[in-house]
């Protein structure tokens, strides 16, 4: 066999494991609404923790965040930040809003929205731009197995083609299966993403300068600006990076399927813990950060730096190994794009299309176009990955700039009882309107600033002062009692 | 239950804080390769102890949060 034949045979092994554990799961369910977006609302501490890690380690940390680290060094440190800040704020705004979940049978973000500002324009808005900015999310995963599959085949297969085939297996697994399957395929994802992080973070460094210490002291010799922000950039020093890591650790919950995936836990004692335990969890990014950092020695020059982790694994390992690592990162690709592309299509449906075009719909009719909406968003996604292309890193932060928005209604609407609904839709359209001015424009970063950053401050000004002026009786109009 | 849900107590607040101090506000003062900790570039080193301190501080707060649910139902 060829060495791309192996490396690609594994990878379409891997790859259909998951797949099968995914239907087996989703077979023999009597699959309702509920059942197919939240599972039901029983998942236990394990189940729950793997569904969250497996939604959060996505393709961006696999090849986005190596990527950055050869492109751009140093300010790739903000996703260890972010991501660890960011199970802070869960552990303060998630066990409360599980226990709304529970008791207004809550199963999305605009059901959040809607029971608590009583408003089902705001409902439907927070939905459509939760989709919208859901949107380069998804494409940051397709592009991912797009790399992942050319790569792997020595750069036989396109990339384009690569993304059809990738497109079709997600919405397969997700049209036939729901959320239940995709958290046991996480289990698979979890425990190859683990191993391959570790073992090329320790054997790239090794094979090269003899271990991570020489090579960061090798690195630290020849490129020492690389090692600190703003490292290759022009404009991403420390101001960015404390408003970059403001921004997203703010925004990782506000995103539709992590705020819906907190519905599922079994408990607020659960969710908890879990935020608890996170932290630890993003040690693993190190080690992917090791292989970035010694791509830039090894490998100097490559035009796109998403493909400096498989650029450096293929040139220092066997085919097969080659082909595990791929097969880990395509199921890195898949959860995540599966649990995204769930989460747009449900909202889609329930919040959106329902209460605003056909109010007498039943759940059964609204489950069955969800499952039509998972096609033409797979379709939409696939075109933007095609015609759309920028670095995995970029289509993340400019979703957290658009869905870090929800975090003043969901953070005023959870603890201050005088924030209103006037108030809160005005500054998230405010900031949502900022965003996609500055970045339409060009503008981010703004002198420094992440944009989404201003846009939230802006956000946050307009929704608490509004909510001030107004009189108090229409504060309290909220159908918040249990 | 009622919206505004009970909010944390201050002292779990401050805990969650420290975190942001430590990897957010303060990065002028550690963003810097020497002096290398166990090979690794100074900030490097930092930030990843510091995820395991965040873990320490939120088990703190989890503390504070679990014996106030307790006495809230002793309350009752």
């Amino acid at each position: 066999m060829s060495p791309s034949a192996i490396a690609l045979t594994t990878i379409f092994a891997i790859v259909a494991i998951g797949g099968g554990i995914g239907f087996v799961a989703g077979l023999h369910r009597k699959m309702d609404l509920e059942q197919w977006s939240v599972g039901g609302r029983g998942f236990g501490p394990l189940l729950m923790y793997l569904l969250l890690a497996g939604e959060i380690y996505t393709t961006f940390s696999f090849l986005g965040a190596s990527g950055w680290a050869y492109s751009r060094g140093g300010p790739t440190l903000y996703i260890l930040a972010y991501i660890t800040l960011a199970y802070v704020v869960s552990f303060f705004i998630l066990p409360p809003l599980w226990e709304l979940g529970r008791k207004h049978k809550l199963q999305t973000q605009s059901d959040f929205f809607n029971m608590r500002y009583g408003n089902k324009y705001l409902g439907a808005f927070v939905c459509g731009v939760g989709v919208v900015f859901l949107l380069p999310y998804f494409q940051l995963q397709v592009t991912g197995l797009g790399i992942i599959v050319s790569i792997a085949s020595f750069d036989g297969i396109g990339r384009t083609p690569a993304m059809v085939i990738s497109i079709v297996v997600i919405a397969a697994f997700v049209f036939a299966s729901g959320i239940r399957a995709i958290a046991w395929v996480s289990i698979l994802k979890d425990a190859l993403m683990l191993l391959a992080a570790v073992s090329i973070g320790i054997a790239v460094p090794y094979v090269y300068f003899g271990g991570i210490g020489p090579m960061f002291a090798a690195l630290a010799r020849s490129r020492p600006a690389h090692l600190t922000m703003p490292g290759a950039t022009a404009d991403l020093g420390h101001p960015w990076y404390i408003t970059t890591v403001l921004l997203t650790s703010l925004g990782l919950y506000m995103w539709p399927q992590g705020f819906a995936a907190n519905f599922t836990a079994k408990s607020a004692d659960t969710v908890r813990r879990n935020a608890v335990l996170m932290p630890l969890y993003t040690i693993t990014l190190a080690f992917i950060f090791f292989v970035g950092f010694t791509a830039v020695l090894v490998v100097p020059g490559l035009a796109d730096g998403d493909l400096s982790l498989l650029t450096i694994v293929r040139r220092t390992f066997p085919p097969w190994f080659l082909g595990v690592i791929g097969g880990a990162g395509a199921l890195t690709a898949m959860v995540p794009a599966a649990i995204m592309v769930l989460a747009a299509s449900t909202l889609f449906a329930k919040n959106l299309y329902r209460p605003l075009f056909a109010p007498g719909m039943t759940d059964d009719a609204v489950a069955k176009l969800a499952r039509w909406m998972v096609v033409v968003l797979s379709l939409i996604g696939l075109y933007l990955a095609v015609y759309r292309s920028t670095t995995l890193v970029s289509l993340l932060l400019l979703g957290y700039a658009g869905v870090t928005q929800f975090f003043p209604g969901v953070i005023l609407g959870l603890f201050w009882k005088r924030a209103t609904m006037a108030g809160v839709f005005t500054g998230l359209i405010a900031g949502v309107g900022t965003v996609a001015l500055l970045t339409l424009s060009n503008h981010d970063p703004l002198f420094g600033w992440s944009a989404g950053f201003v846009a939230l401050c802006l956000n946050f000004l307009i929704a608490t002062g509004l909510s001030f002026i107004q009189p108090l009786k229409d504060s309290i109009a909220t159908p918040a009692r249990a | 239950m009622t919206v505004p849900v009970k909010k944390p107590s201050p002292i779990a607040l401050l805990l969650g804080l420290i975190p942001f101090i430590a990897m957010c506000l303060s990065v002028p003062l550690w963003d810097r390769i020497y002096p290398m900790i166990l090979g690794l570039p100074f900030n490097l080193a930092w930030l990843l102890s510091w995820t395991v301190l965040t873990s320490l501080c939120l088990v703190g707060a989890y503390r504070m949060e679990a014996r106030r649910d307790d006495d809230h139902r002793e309350d009752k």
